[in-house]
């Protein structure tokens, strides 16, 4: 029964990855660029949304819209201000390190704002817990709503990316810039949603992972940032159900490695996993193979 | 060698050490007053930054890959040398202070020279962003062991290491590594290296072995990390695994990239100035990390090469333009028109 509540919080932990790690396979697909910042993206959601419920008392459900609506406006200020300067850039670190710059700043801004104490995050699910097999096994409410709300964000996504002209616009626009543009796309109004819904899904992420382990520092968001993006190249980056596999495999490697191994090793198995997969295959789990050209 | 070479050598020393002998007049003299420990402890930081963030810049600059693990070679050259003079002083072995620092720097360096290679060999495989995710991956493993290890404290903090590091040894280590790495990159290896970042496909069709050129480069450049993770152990006397953290790794990066990618003068000034910052800021202790990220955004975005790109600083260059301007009185400009 122990390794059944095990896998569920695995899962519910690879939901919140694999949401964050959403956002970074989009942004990788479109713009080709490590969004180092979007770490930080779930943090400012967290506080946003920690804000609302403390301080104006909001219910959780508008906290959570509020959150996403300031992560959204932010994601597409910092792509407007730092990432397109440089969206011609001849060297891929120039965008790399702005990345890692903006990453900065959105701690340090917080900081100053927050002061580096912890805060401790109030759950934003009301959900009461299920209790099966007569208490053995129970499921918390948070886990319920993290799974589900990884699925139907799933569904919607690929239904979003699928179905309709702004999502096809995405792929063409990944696909190839300049042949984009010529079809007559709006290349920049492209980029610039991706990074909205990218954030946005970074700020649910942000209010689910700080409502199943409740505390919030600027920091916050760095460490699950990376496992993401780890797990985004797990899945094979660019690939919008890679991402998704990605992290719901590593979270549950995560949460059985801290179970039965080690708890401190966990974070070495979760890396450890990483550079396997890359070494065996380097494009990821569902990556496309790219043919390279002279 | 051709006698403007050893000229121009011996320029640079003198250069060097007129460098040196000013700073040891400064500390020695004592017109800091009771600031003088406390800038000699900055001088000594920027040295094994320097070190630091030259050797990434033989990855970032010269081969064209980057890597966010850096200090992850770092903390195993200050692991390996805490952890051998330590043995040493428990075992009551008697060396000469001088002999024992530059064992402990030597055992630093092989030791994250022999984990670049583990780390490299596999690693270099990937190029790009998958690259630099798998250095973070290895950094962290690093980190994760270290905290796990008896040996090295299991993630409390490891004291009483031997304080070793004095500033004035540390200013010669600090020229001799560079001076290795400036070597290395105008040497064979290094154009080759450069060939390589230029265009590996064309470089492994002329017959480079691509794969080994990227391995030694990077054994190269963790051998210099370890010698400054040395110098960093030896000097702080005390250290925890988390120091050598994901955000370290990226400061060095950053470092590398506001100094010049590929220009090892631009590593020198960058680190130098970076080290300072604190001091100069400290009025403004809470915004300098804030300012540090708007003034990065803004270099990447005015100028993605970095503020030196890749133009070196030469004494005999300076020299020979001053004698000319003497002569002919028509040349314009100094050395840093860049």
């Amino acid at each position: 029964m122990s390794f059944l509540s095990y896998m569920i919080n695995g899962i519910s932990l690879g939901s919140v990855y694999a949401i964050i790690a959403l956002g970074y396979t989009m942004v990788y697909g479109i713009a080709k660029m490590l969004n180092f910042a979007h770490g930080d993206v779930i943090m400012v959601g967290g506080y946003a949304a920690l804000m609302m419920m403390m301080n104006a008392g909001a219910h959780p459900l508008l906290a959570v819209l509020v959150a996403i609506v300031v992560c959204t406006v932010l994601g597409v200020t910092i792509e407007k201000i730092a990432y397109r300067p440089l969206r011609n850039a001849s060297s891929p670190l120039a965008v790399l390190i702005t990345a890692i710059g903006v990453s900065y700043f959105l701690q340090n801004i917080v900081l100053l704002i927050f002061g580096s104490s912890p805060k401790s995050f109030q759950s934003v699910v009301t959900i009461p817990d299920l209790k099966l097999a007569g208490g053995a096994l129970m499921i918390t409410g948070e886990t319920i709503v993290t799974i589900l709300s990884c699925i139907v964000i799933m569904i919607a996504l690929t239904t979003f990316v699928n179905k309709t002209k702004a999502g096809q616009a995405m792929l063409a626009v990944s696909e190839d810039k300049g042949a984009a543009q010529l079809m007559g796309i709006n290349v920049n109004g492209t980029i610039a949603l991706t990074f909205a819904i990218g954030s946005g899904l970074a700020a649910i992420a942000g209010v689910l992972l700080c409502s199943s382990y409740p505390s919030l520092s600027p920091y916050t968001g760095s460490m699950p940032g990376i496992k993401a993006f780890v797990a985004a190249v797990f899945g094979g980056i660019g690939s919008i159900p890679g991402a998704m596999i990605g992290g719901i495999l590593l979270g549950v490697i995560e949460i059985l490695g801290k179970a039965y191994i080690s708890a401190q090793l966990a974070d070495a198995i979760v890396f450890g996993v990483l550079i396997v997969v890359l070494l065996v295959k380097p494009t990821g789990l569902l990556g496309k193979q790219v043919q390279e050209k002279v | 060698m051709p006698k403007e070479k050893k000229v121009s050598y011996l320029i640079n020393f003198i250069g060097v050490a007129v460098v040196f002998l000013l700073l040891m007049a400064l500390f020695e003299s004592n017109v800091l007053g009771t600031r003088t420990n406390y800038i000699r402890g900055i001088a000594t930081t920027a040295c094994y930054t320097i070190i630091m963030v030259a050797s990434l810049n033989l990855l970032t600059g010269f081969m064209g890959e980057f890597s966010l693990g850096h200090a992850g070679f770092m903390s195993v050259g200050a692991y390996a040398s805490a952890v051998v003079s330590l043995a040493l002083t428990e075992s009551g072995v008697e060396l000469p202070t001088f002999v024992l620092f530059i064992l402990v720097l030597l055992v630093g360096g092989v030791a994250a020279a022999i984990t670049g290679i583990l780390v490299g060999v596999p690693a270099l495989r990937l190029r790009g962003d998958y690259l630099c995710i798998v250095t973070v991956a290895f950094a962290e493993i690093i980190r994760v062991i270290f905290c796990n290890l008896e040996i090295t404290g299991g993630g409390r903090t490891l004291s009483g290491i031997p304080s070793l590091s004095n500033f004035y040894w540390v200013f010669w280590v600090m020229v001799i590594c560079v001076a290795i790495m400036y070597l290395y990159v105008r040497s064979r290896f290094g154009r080759t290296v450069m060939a390589i970042r230029e265009d590996y496909i064309a470089a492994a069709a002329s017959g480079i072995n691509v794969t080994f050129y990227k391995v030694l480069t990077f054994t190269v450049s963790a051998f210099f990390a370890g010698i400054a993770g040395a110098i960093y152990a030896h000097y702080m006397t005390a250290m925890i695994p988390t120091n050598f953290n994901f955000m370290y790794s990226s400061e060095f990066l950053t470092e590398v990239i506001i100094g010049g990618t590929g220009s090892l003068t631009g590593s020198i000034i960058g680190a130098t100035f970076l080290s300072a910052l604190p001091e100069l800021m400290r009025k403004f202790a809470t915004y300098r990390m804030l300012a540090y990220s708007v003034v990065l955004v803004l270099v990447m975005i005015f100028k993605p090469g970095g503020i030196f790109g890749t133009w070196e600083f030469s004494l005999t260059r300076i020299l020979k333009k001053l004698a000319g301007k003497g002569e002919t009185k028509a040349v314009t400009g100094g050395a840093a028109h860049e």
